[in-house]
């Protein structure tokens, strides 16, 4: 029989059930995530299965909502807030950064905090000023917090179960324009622990690095890139932070060329960090410098223009052009 | 004119306005509503990204603008399409940022008009210190702040408020009391006996009116600015009200509220209810309703005739207006959007002088 036909929402949703009906402790808060089930629709049905002592509408207060979780969280619960989108989690920086992030050093370990940021991030969907931030790197920037971004439905269910139970603060961005993406997945199902890249496409000739909202991308433009001759690897990183070093430095040295790809700004942006790894990690092994392919270093543009704000195959394309080939391409299979 | 009970010191004051001044806002309210329809009906055929609507809530936005002067600021959100009409900025510009071309339609020096703020309650500072920046300057400026009853609930409001009261800073807190914040009730939002309440600790005063009625916000903002101007600090006016849309068209109102509490509210329509009021005073007539609505009509026609053209698409506009200098990062991606992808490497490719150009211009 086939697995049943999954949003990736929904797996979401699936994710939040199914830690709540396991672990009483664990709570859902933030900004219509009641009645309305969220704007996303991720928290829906949860206050009718679970009550509003478990589920509930917080007073529109950002800061307030990640700063009584925090609360919570040292009281024993297990708290999953919802920041409705990217920009609006910004009045609740405070909290994350000098508090949320900070605990567990702060009390030697006495306070760890249990507690996961659920935050609908980056463009793509058409969405008006302040809907479309990719927020990631300050979150990546703050030591203490673990960043988690699903790019698969199976990866939604499981990365978000995998978040709930950690023992420390989650950042856990879901990407926007994928709550739509579908996939035949059988829940529950578990694609490992935190931390992990996974290789979504094997390859030969250089490595994308991606994550998130730009998986799909990335995949699009491997697959035009093989129709050229060009073997390309993806690999997702799905936790940005604590980065997988080792799933990526081994794809790069066995490509010998890497291009990361993904949406946020691009100068000090995530693939700052991540070229700089590869580059230490991989030196010997690299045929040419790594190239980063990003959003622009713009506020993110109004809908009308986010196409050319947004990296596409195009993009990648070209970044892999100029990854310093020999005159004649390398066929499949020959780099080692 | 109607103020709802309140004890003191929450009376709005009853300063009847005056027949000018009770056609003007007639006339852009109904202006406001066709606009409002209008836009509704783009988002239907998808000519607008989103659209939130202001539909029952245009007694608080006209009532609100023109009790002011063309020289004092107002910090609108994304819901105050009809105070920024009636403000004089063109139709077509107001619903730029809807449409997506860009992310504030109008020039706001010369509106004195703040961007639409989505980032809730964060105008209210910028409100504060403006009118703050004003008094010092000695200028005879007042700024209004227009905010929901959610975002009073955020951390900036208060401060804001708190801000204001502290430096006696010329301003008007207008908050549009929809009953809503997105799906969450005010009764979820707070547990005060009003919003206007919350004025009093701060030091500020406090002011709750029926924001059906336009007459009685006229009044209360046109008193509100009189006592900032005369240095006596801010004023904190609820205005009771309702959204008669959901919250955008993006928006499924049936989950959190009844079919039958709309209607109620609809029996309170601000538009009818003044037209009404005027009718029965003898300040309007049936000639003057119909050519109110005729005015109306010519707008939207002009609006729907604008709107057949397609938007401004410019992708250079994004990187143009980042910096009074871009820096060589941004010449290069000017480069890569100018299609010289080759050239980017160095910062001076074609497209990276172009855009330098652009920016001299
Ligand atoms: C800081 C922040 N948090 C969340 C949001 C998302 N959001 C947009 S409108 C809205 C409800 C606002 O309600 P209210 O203040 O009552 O104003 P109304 O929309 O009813 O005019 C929310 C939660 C936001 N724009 N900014």
């Amino acid at each position: 029989m086939t697995p049943p036909t999954v949003t990736l929402a929904k797996a979401l949703n699936t994710a939040l059930r199914h830690a709540m009906r396991e672990d009483d402790r664990t709570l859902v808060l933030g900004e219509d995530v009641g009645t309305l089930g969220g704007v996303f629709r991720v928290t829906d049905g949860l206050t009718e299965e679970f009550g509003e002592e478990r589920c509930f509408d917080t007073p529109l207060a950002e800061s307030a909502i990640i700063g009584t979780a925090v609360g919570m969280a040292m009281y024993g619960y297990r708290p999953v807030v919802e920041m409705q989108f990217d920009a609006f989690a910004y009045p609740a920086f405070e909290q994350l950064v000098s508090h949320v992030a900070k605990f567990r050093s702060r009390t030697r370990g006495a306070l760890p905090l249990p507690l996961t940021v659920r935050i609908p991030y980056g463009g793509g969907i058409g969405g008006v000023e302040h809907h479309s931030d990719s927020s990631e790197i300050y979150y990546m920037a703050t030591p203490g917090l673990t960043v988690v971004t699903p790019a698969t439905v199976a990866d939604a269910y499981s990365l978000l179960r995998r978040s709930i139970a950690s023992p420390d603060p989650v950042v856990f961005l879901e990407p926007k324009r994928l709550y739509w993406q579908k996939d035949e997945v059988a829940l529950p199902v578990d694609t490992g622990p935190l931390g992990w890249a996974a290789i979504r496409r094997p390859g030969t000739d250089a490595t994308l690095v991606t994550y998130g909202p730009t998986l799909p991308v990335a995949l699009a433009a491997a697959e035009a890139a093989a129709e050229h001759g060009r073997s390309l690897e993806v690999v997702d990183l799905r936790t940005l932070s604590p980065f997988d070093e080792d799933t990526v430095a081994a794809s790069v040295r066995r490509t010998g060329r890497a291009v990361v790809v993904h949406e946020a700004h691009g100068f000090a942006g995530p693939g700052a960090e991540i070229a700089a790894r590869i580059t230490e990690r991989c030196f010997y092994h690299l045929e040419a410098p790594v190239r980063r392919v990003t959003g622009l270093d713009v506020p993110y543009p109004a809908p009308l223009l986010e196409g050319h704000y947004l990296p596409d195959v195009g993009r990648i394309l070209d970044a892999v052009e100029r990854l310093e080939w020999p005159a004649t391409p390398r066929t499949s299979g020959a780099a080692a | 004119m109607t103020v709802l009970d309140a004890p003191a010191p929450h009376a709005a004051p009853r300063a009847p306005a005056d027949a000018r001044t009770a056609l003007r806002l007639y006339r852009a309210m109904v202006v406001g509503r066709a606009f409002d329809r209008t836009a509704t009906a783009f988002t239907r055929q998808g000519r607008l990204a989103v659209y939130p609507s202001s539909r029952g809530q245009e007694a608080c936005q006209t009532g609100s603008v023109l009790a002011l002067r063309p020289t004092d600021w107002i910090f609108p959100t994304y819901r105050e399409s009809v105070a920024l009409l009636t403000r004089g900025i063109p139709a077509e510009d107001v619903l730029t940022l809807f449409r997506g071309d860009r992310h504030c339609g109008y020039d706001p020096a010369a509106h004195r008009t703040a961007p639409q703020c989505t980032p809730l309650a964060t105008q209210c500072l910028h409100a504060a210190g403006l009118a703050d920046a004003a008094r010092m300057r000695g200028d005879d400026v007042v700024a209004l702040a227009y905010i929901g009853d959610g975002a009073t609930s955020e951390g900036d409001f208060h401060e804001a408020v708190n801000y204001a009261a502290v430096r006696r800073a010329p301003v008007v807190f207008f908050v549009q009391n929809n009953q809503y914040a997105i799906s969450v009730p005010i009764a979820k939002q707070t547990a005060a006996r009003s919003l206007a309440d919350k004025a009093p600790g701060y030091g500020a005063t406090g002011v709750q009116v029926d924001g059906n009625d336009a007459l009685a916000v006229h009044a209360a903002v046109t008193e509100a600015a009189r006592r900032a101007r005369a240095g006596a600090g801010p004023t904190l006016i609820e205005a009771m009200t309702y959204r008669l849309e959901a919250h955008t068209n993006a928006d499924d109102d049936t989950r959190y509220r009844s079919a039958d509490e709309v209607a109620a509210w609809s029996a309170k329509d601000p538009v009818a209810r003044l037209e009404r009021t005027l009718l029965d005073d003898g300040v309007l007539d049936a000639a003057a309703v119909a050519e109110t609505a005729a005015s109306a009509d010519a707008l939207t026609a002009a609006l729907r005739r604008d709107f057949a053209e397609p938007p401004r698409r410019d992708p250079m506009e994004m990187l143009r207006h980042v910096y009074h200098q871009p820096p060589h990062h941004l010449r290069e991606q000017a480069a890569l959007l100018a299609g010289a992808a080759d050239e980017a490497d160095g910062a001076d490719g074609d497209g990276a002088a172009a855009a330098r150009g652009g920016e001299h211009r």
